[in-house]
């Protein structure tokens, strides 16, 4: 297990109290009661892979479908020495991004990064980095929809059942009825894995372009939702296969350009549109990833060097940036 | 050439400036203060401390502000607040009956012991604006009579002694559950059914409550009583061993009154449906003791047929903190997934296109 499961129980409840950056809080937000009890879940969840354990959610400050399952496993998980990172569509400058990031360097005073190298604990929203993940970290997903069987069978105690008894035949249908209906399996987002051959799991709506990455993986992966009251886990280096058909197997998704901006290929892109005349161009989705290899010299078709330009609101975030801890 | 720019940080901060800026509104015009709110927006004040979950009028009134009105934001920032605070136990169980009565009315009898008090109600009021609260006119004294000390018995109690009403069997050995502090699970307890009803948005019980009425899992309902006033709150500390009062808390009770139930071991008697809330509501108190009913359905054996009597639908939708973030979380990027969907559309469009023109260039075909 990482670092970051043993530093936590550092944070003693009197020890942090008004602490770190005097907010009147607890270390990490969530008093220490609540994180033992999403501790335990989240070491059920690893010794049951992919399996959904149920806990005791907390109302958070930031609403429900903004991450408050990932936000609570974070915070039950994170020491003092942890360096946070956290995306949102793979971009580290996203708003949502921004207030997550801002809500633990307030409430737990810990170092911050965008750079995936060196972060301990990745938050994350919609996507896997394009970086290899390495085993002193932990990756953690917020996740709307836990449940891979929901709009197949929208009662709880069904689906229950039908992950007990394992019985997956009617996502098995569908996808054979994608097929049927499309030519193809239709589903192109939070694409059904299954986990050390047994639980069906959905993986969060990442592309299903990131569904391999997920595979054998160094990394812990955790995932919370917050609104839904389950936490699941993929230990690392865990079987975890997309669900195909042998004459349709799995494919992920492919780009006919490379990045705009540093010219990768082989990573998911982004469609920004550039002007109301049909003009688009694709760039990475992962920003780190993109920034560091523009720092490394690679150039794609469109860059432009940065000058003093305007901001323009949230979106690609691509200039190479230095960003301290708590900003 | 596309220059890609960071700008989220700034802009959230610029957000956040703007929203106070807006919520302070015109400087020429005075600054409400959480006092007014808490004394002259009581009904609101109520509504976020009932749904909010916490007993807290001046924490409310401060919500309600911060909120710029907007009370499910006030709800919602009592929440989480609520969440950071300890939780030493559970207090014993409030008896109403011993209520300090200012509004208490039955629709089953004409007159009972303790009597029909209307207290502060809308219920006979005429809806016309009234433009003297504009012009800021001197208000009539109300009426004060000496105060009754004999307590008011519960019109289900009434009912109870003739054994014409369900009995509610206290189970003093259970635990009481809480929601926020267990996962729900299902089918759940009534405990933890009527948690999520007081909790639950007043607007989506109004409309289920209504949709009983309306047919969609009938309950002939009446109002056996609905009394509001303050209760005494008390509380076993371990290390006492008896109760002590904690404070008095303002709640609304429902009793309804519903169609008989009987089996071949008990005679046909009335069944009940219960609501209780913080402060003063009867549209959300009534609201939850047709919709509690409802949810007993299986209980009686009778069959799942309306959204109002299925458990699952009605606990999973009614907390508008969930409801409100997960619609409105639509609003947040979801570009990569988008991305996934435009890739495949286009790809099928292609396909199409590629079919299309194969068949027309075989009916070409076969046409020379």
């Amino acid at each position: 297990m990482s670092a970051a499961l043993t530093a936590t129980d550092r944070s003693s409840p009197t020890q942090h109290k008004g602490g770190e950056g005097s907010t009147g809080y607890n270390f990490a937000y969530l008093d220490e009661q609540t994180k033992r009890m999403i501790r335990r879940a989240v070491l059920k969840a690893i010794a049951i892979p992919g399996y959904q354990v149920p806990f005791a959610s907390r109302e958070m400050p930031m609403p429900y479908g903004w991450g408050t399952g990932g936000v609570q496993v974070t915070a039950a998980i994170i020491g003092p020495q942890d360096v946070l990172k956290v995306i949102d569509q793979g971009s580290d400058d996203t708003t949502n991004a921004v207030s997550i990031r801002k809500f633990f360097a307030k409430t737990a005073g810990v170092e911050t990064t965008t750079k995936t190298a060196d972060a301990t604990i990745i938050q994350t929203r919609h996507r896997i980095p394009e970086r290899t993940l390495t085993s002193d970290q932990v990756l953690v997903y917020q996740v709307p929809i836990p449940e891979p069987l929901r709009y197949l069978e929208p009662r709880e105690t069904e689906t229950r059942k039908l992950h007990a008894l394992a019985d997956y035949g009617l996502m098995h249908v569908k996808l054979y009825e994608d097929i049927a209906r499309h030519g193809h399996i239709a589903t192109t987002y939070a694409y059904p894995v299954e986990v050390a051959g047994r639980y069906v799991m959905d993986p969060s709506p990442t592309p299903k372009f990131d569904n391999p990455k997920m595979d054998d993986c160094a990394a812990l992966q955790l995932f919370g939702a917050g609104r839904e009251k389950r936490i699941y886990a993929v230990p690392p280096h865990t079987k975890v296969r997309s669900l195909d058909f042998e004459d349709h197997p799995f494919a992920v998704q492919t780009f006919d350009k490379p990045c705009a901006l540093c010219g990768a290929t082989g990573v998911y892109l982004d469609e920004v549109v550039l002007d109301d005349a049909g003009g688009r161009m694709f760039v990475c989705s992962d920003s780190d990833f993109c920034e560091e290899r523009r720092a490394d010299g690679h150039v794609g078709a469109m860059l432009a060097l940065p000058s003093s330009s305007p901001a323009r609101g949230e979106g690609v975030a691509a200039v190479p940036v230095t960003e301290g801890s708590g900003t | 050439m596309y220059v890609a720019v960071k700008g989220g940080e700034a802009a959230i901060d610029n957000a956040h400036a703007l929203l106070a800026h807006e919520r302070r509104g015109p400087e020429d015009v005075a600054e409400i203060a959480p006092r007014q709110i808490e004394t002259q927006l009581k009904l609101a004040v109520d509504r976020v401390m009932a749904e909010g979950s916490l007993y807290d009028p001046k924490l409310a009134a401060l919500a309600i502000k911060q909120a710029r009105g907007d009370l499910i934001e006030a709800i919602f920032l009592v929440r989480a607040y609520r969440t950071t605070l300890p939780r030493f136990g559970a207090s014993e169980p409030l008896d109403t009956a011993r209520m300090a009565i200012e509004r208490r009315i039955s629709a089953t009898f004409k007159d009972l012991p303790g009597g029909q008090v209307l207290g502060p109600t809308f219920d006979y009021t005429h809806r016309l604006i009234d433009f003297l609260l504009e012009a800021g006119a001197e208000l009539p004294l109300p009426a004060e009579v000496e105060a009754a000390h004999e307590a008011t018995p519960r019109v289900t109690d009434l009912l109870d002694d003739e054994g014409l009403i369900e009995r509610d069997v206290p189970d003093d050995m259970a635990d009481v559950g809480d929601l926020t502090r267990a996962p729900l699970d299902f089918p759940a307890d009534r405990d933890l059914r009527l948690q999520a009803l007081a909790r639950g948005d007043e607007g989506f019980l109004l409309a289920l409550g209504y949709s009983t009425q309306r047919g969609y899992g009938r309950t002939h309902p009446f109002v056996g009583e609905i009394r509001f006033g303050a209760v005494t709150a008390e509380y076993v500390p371990e290390e006492l061993g008896f109760a002590v009062p904690l404070g008095s808390v303002a709640v609304t009770e429902c009793q309804m009154v519903n169609q008989f139930h009987g089996s071949a071991d008990v005679p046909p008697q009335f069944t009940r449906g219960y609501g209780l809330v913080f402060g003063q509501s009867e549209r959300k108190a009534m609201s939850m003791s047709l919709v509690d009913r409802a949810l007993r359905t299986r209980e009686f054996g009778e069959d799942v047929v309306a959204p109002a009597q299925d458990e699952e639908f009605v606990l999973s939708h009614c907390d508008n903190v969930q409801a409100t973030g997960f619609v409105e979380h639509l609003k947040l990027p979801h570009y990569v997934d988008f991305q996934a969907e435009l890739g495949l559309v286009r790809k099928m469009r292609a396909e199409h296109a590629a079919r299309r023109q194969g068949t027309d260039s075989e009916l070409k075909e076969a046409a020379e």
